[in-house]
């Protein structure tokens, strides 16, 4: 297999390259596709944003040991492991938090007084801090504030509710851009690949089909390494 | 301080290097002519690994891809937004109009979303249709040459569908439609909204061998690697450069276009970003491509005995008429598609279908008309996944709250039910809306910037009403529900700021009347022959499209006068 094959192979999958190198054929000039397989390090930064990453990845966490330890606490109630899948500790979430706070300086009044709220709520109820309840008693604040509270009965809980959900919100967010939080949700995107229609399962799941009208305008993936020809009226004359 | 010259004097300097001056560079380089490319911002190739986004994961970057440094997020390609270090803006008291700046070789056209529709005969002569704005001096007809050339140089995708007013063109073939967009097919057209495929500078098959083929990412909006998707840089300023005719100054800021006795233009002097230092170029030509307001801004600071006023203005229209699409969007909720099979849906990067404009309004309580824009489906989660998901449960009756195993079904279950629609509108050019100098507030160049004054009118607040009344029709007619409250009049119907849709154009607006106008047909300044326009700030108006089409079309057309009249020595 010659370098421009194996470029379409990782380009395409193995699968669909059978289609492009059959098609390719006529087209025997083409020279390759100039996308770069290489991976570089880093995710594409201005030197101005490396300094800014730099800098608060460098600066003193903004909340204490006991804080990250009640935020971590949270996070595992929110997104536990299962027997499938990990949960926000494997996934780094507290480390997220720990970030994202410095990051967006907005979330830190809400959480440390969140935080502090927590702890208060602990103390009244059972004379200790969140983090040395057990799980039951742990559970049985978090169930009063990780459901809205239509008829607004309690407003003393009403706090609660409202940091409950964004840490819930930043859990979820950090869990689910993870690697296993990815995995997890199955998203099968971010690589090449060639999109040629809703699977006809899901289709059919749905009770819809494709327009025999409208499919007729789109494109023909076999013969997409042609180069494009139009009639002077502009009717393209090789999909 | 000490101002330098440099001892070579070029045919043409171009200032700007997205749409329009890029077009240009091809074009006046091609030709034979001798150009300098004066670049605001960094030198920027989309292949380039070092400042490459496109195929990063969320995880990569330690805040998801929140909007910390870029406004459309860590992966976006666009360097600068609304705000730029160092570079501010003002605003007339009780205004708010927003000022995207992408600073880096290419411009805007790097993370743009490739829209790509022409313009269509009644938006060129609307004032014969409504009695509002003005009519361009120039016509469809005059343009469609321009416009098809466009199609086959630089590659747009869509369907001949011989509509009145959205021209057929030279289209690749569309892809096909994704999931939630047969959904708003059929919900729209049960309203009567016509959809066809949309209409974007993406290859979806070769049109020469030079540039790639879109290989569904669906992430343009990072500038493609491969070069299958429109950029100045891959498309124009690289080919450009194999002329050996252009000289790239790039992170040069462009303060003034100097002038002789004549008053006409020697070339522009420009601060050096790297030393700070003031350097100064000369040319028989200068044409300005750095954004409708940029460009009016250094026409503006370019005062001289002959042209008091500024380069340009002895009209006083320079920087008038400043106009941006308008813009009010809903977002759905669509239980058809809960519990979606998850598989490769990313596709192009935008959407596979969109609706032009249906409208009759001769019938309707508002002058123009928008295109509607789908979003949704089974996207790559960045920042801001998951936020509130447990609460679309309110929407089926299901329980709201939670965490754990129920959370995680949440989040799964939901996955891909969410879907946008966005109006994108023609709003009326104003007199009355405009940029001009704020002298009393500097940049860090020294250099005085723009104040804003820009007001909706009633014309863009109705269509707007319009606009989120179709939207919660059509998501009614998918089965859908309007997630959170549909703006109502105290919200002016969810009607963005003027400047947040980032289509502004107008500051020099073209005309045969050199007192209401700044430039002629050919983006030539009426006071300074020397000198052209070839951003969108020639527009007269703008129409219910998008412009970076017409910018181009345009700036090719002003081109090819530009080699004319300097063959001929005119200019």
């Amino acid at each position: 297999m010659d370098r421009r094959e194996s470029i379409k192979n990782i380009l395409l999958g193995s699968a669909l390259a059978g289609i492009a190198i059959g098609s390719q054929s006529c087209e025997p000039d083409l020279e390759e596709t100039p996308i770069n397989l290489e991976k570089p390090k880093g995710y594409g930064r201005t030197p101005f944003e490396r300094e800014h990453d730099e800098k608060i990845a460098n600066s003193p966490d903004f909340f204490s040991a006991d804080e990250l330890s009640a935020i971590a606490a949270l996070c595992d109630i929110i997104l536990p492991a299962n027997d499938e899948v990990g949960g926000a500790i494997e996934a780094k979430v507290p480390d997220f938090i720990a970030f994202i706070v410095k990051d967006l300086p907005m979330h830190q009044l809400p959480i440390q007084g969140g935080l502090m709220w927590l702890n208060g709520e602990s103390q009244k109820r059972f004379e200790k801090a969140f983090v040395a309840l057990d799980t039951a008693q742990q559970l049985s604040i978090i169930d009063d504030i990780a459901y809205p509270d239509p008829k607004k009965e309690s407003t003393t809980l009403e706090p609660g509710r409202v940091f409950f959900t964004r840490i819930r919100n930043l859990t979820l967010t950090g869990f689910y851009t993870s690697k296993i939080g990815i995995a997890d949700l199955g998203y099968q995107g971010n690589r090449a690949n060639m999109w040629d229609g809703v699977p006809q399962d899901v289709l059919d799941k749905h009770g819809l089909s494709y327009e025999a009208e409208w499919l007729a305008k789109c494109v023909n993936q076999e013969k997409r390494e042609e180069i494009a020809r139009w009639d002077d009226k502009g009717n393209l004359l090789n999909n | 301080m000490q101002i330098k010259e440099a001892p070579k004097e070029y045919d043409a300097i171009i200032v700007g290097s997205g749409a329009g001056g890029g077009m240009s560079a091809y074009m006046l380089a091609n030709a034979g002519m001798k150009i300098a490319v004066v670049e605001a911002g960094s030198f920027f190739d989309p292949k380039d690994p070092a400042t490459m986004t496109q195929m990063k994961w969320s995880y990569e970057s330690p805040r998801r891809g929140a909007s910390t440094n870029r406004a459309f997020g860590d992966f976006d390609m666009s360097w600068g937004d609304w705000k730029v270090e160092g570079e501010p803006y003002t605003n007339k008291k009780g205004t708010d109009f927003r000022w995207w700046r992408a600073r880096m070789l290419g411009g805007r056209t790097n993370h743009w979303g490739r829209i790509s529709l022409r313009f269509g005969p009644k938006d060129f002569k609307h004032r014969d249709v409504d009695g509002l704005g003005e009519n361009w001096p120039i016509s469809y007809e005059e343009i469609k040459p321009y416009y098809d050339r466009l199609d086959k140089m630089i590659g747009v995708f869509g369907s001949n569908e011989g509509l009145a007013n959205d021209p057929d063109g030279f289209f690749l073939p569309p892809p096909k439609p994704r999931l939630h967009e047969l959904y708003y097919i059929k919900g729209a057209r049960k309203s009567n909204v016509p959809v066809i495929p949309s209409r974007l500078s993406i290859l979806t098959k070769r049109i020469n061998k030079d540039r790639g083929i879109c290989f569904y990412c669906g992430q343009c909006n990072r500038s493609c690697s491969a070069y299958a998707d429109f950029s100045s840089g891959s498309c124009f300023i690289f080919p450009a450069q194999k002329s050996g005719q252009v000289d790239l100054y790039t992170d040069c800021m462009v303060k003034n276009v100097t002038t002789n006795d004549e008053g006409l233009a020697t070339g522009v002097s420009y601060i050096n970003k790297k030393d700070m230092g003031e350097y100064q170029l000369k040319s028989r030509v200068v044409v300005l491509g750095a954004s409708a307001c940029s460009s009016a801004r250094i026409l503006l600071n370019s005062t001289s005995k002959q042209h008091p006023n500024g380069l340009g203005n002895s009209s006083d229209h320079v920087g008038r008429y400043l106009h941006d699409s308008t813009g009010s969007g809903l977002t759905g909720f669509v239980p058809a598609l809960m519990d979606r099979k998850v598989y490769n849906e990313d596709g192009v990067g935008g959407m596979h279908v969109y609706s032009p404009w249906w409208g009759d309004n001769s019938k309707l309580d508002f002058p123009r008309g928008y295109h509607i824009e789908v979003w949704g489906g089974l996207g790559m989660p960045a920042y801001g996944f998951g936020f509130d998901v447990e609460s679309i449960n309110k929407y089926i009756g299901a329980s709201v709250g939670g965490y754990g195993d129920k959370l995680r079904d949440d989040v799964k279950r939901f996955y891909g039910s969410i879907v946008g629609l966005s109006g994108r509108g023609e709003s009326i050019a104003r007199y009355e809306n405009r940029c001009e100098l704020d002298e009393d507030v500097l940049d860090r160049f020294g250099i005085p910037v723009l104040q804003f004054n820009y007001k909706w009118s009633e014309y863009e607040r109705l269509q707007a009403k319009h606009m989120v009344d179709s939207f919660e029709e059509i998501i009614t007619n998918m089965g859908g529900k309007v997630m959170g409250e549909k703006p109502g009049k105290d919200k002016e119907y969810g009607l963005l700021n003027p400047g947040q849709i980032i289509h502004e154009v107008g500051t020099t607006r073209m005309g045969n009347d050199p007192l209401k106008s700044v430039t002629n047909k050919y983006q030539q300044l009426h006071d300074a022959k020397n000198v052209f326009i070839v951003d969108a700030g020639p527009f007269t108006s703008q129409a219910d499209k998008n412009c970076t089409w017409t910018i181009m079309a345009l700036s090719m057309r002003a081109s090819e006068y530009i080699i004319d009249q300097f063959k001929k020595k005119n200019i």
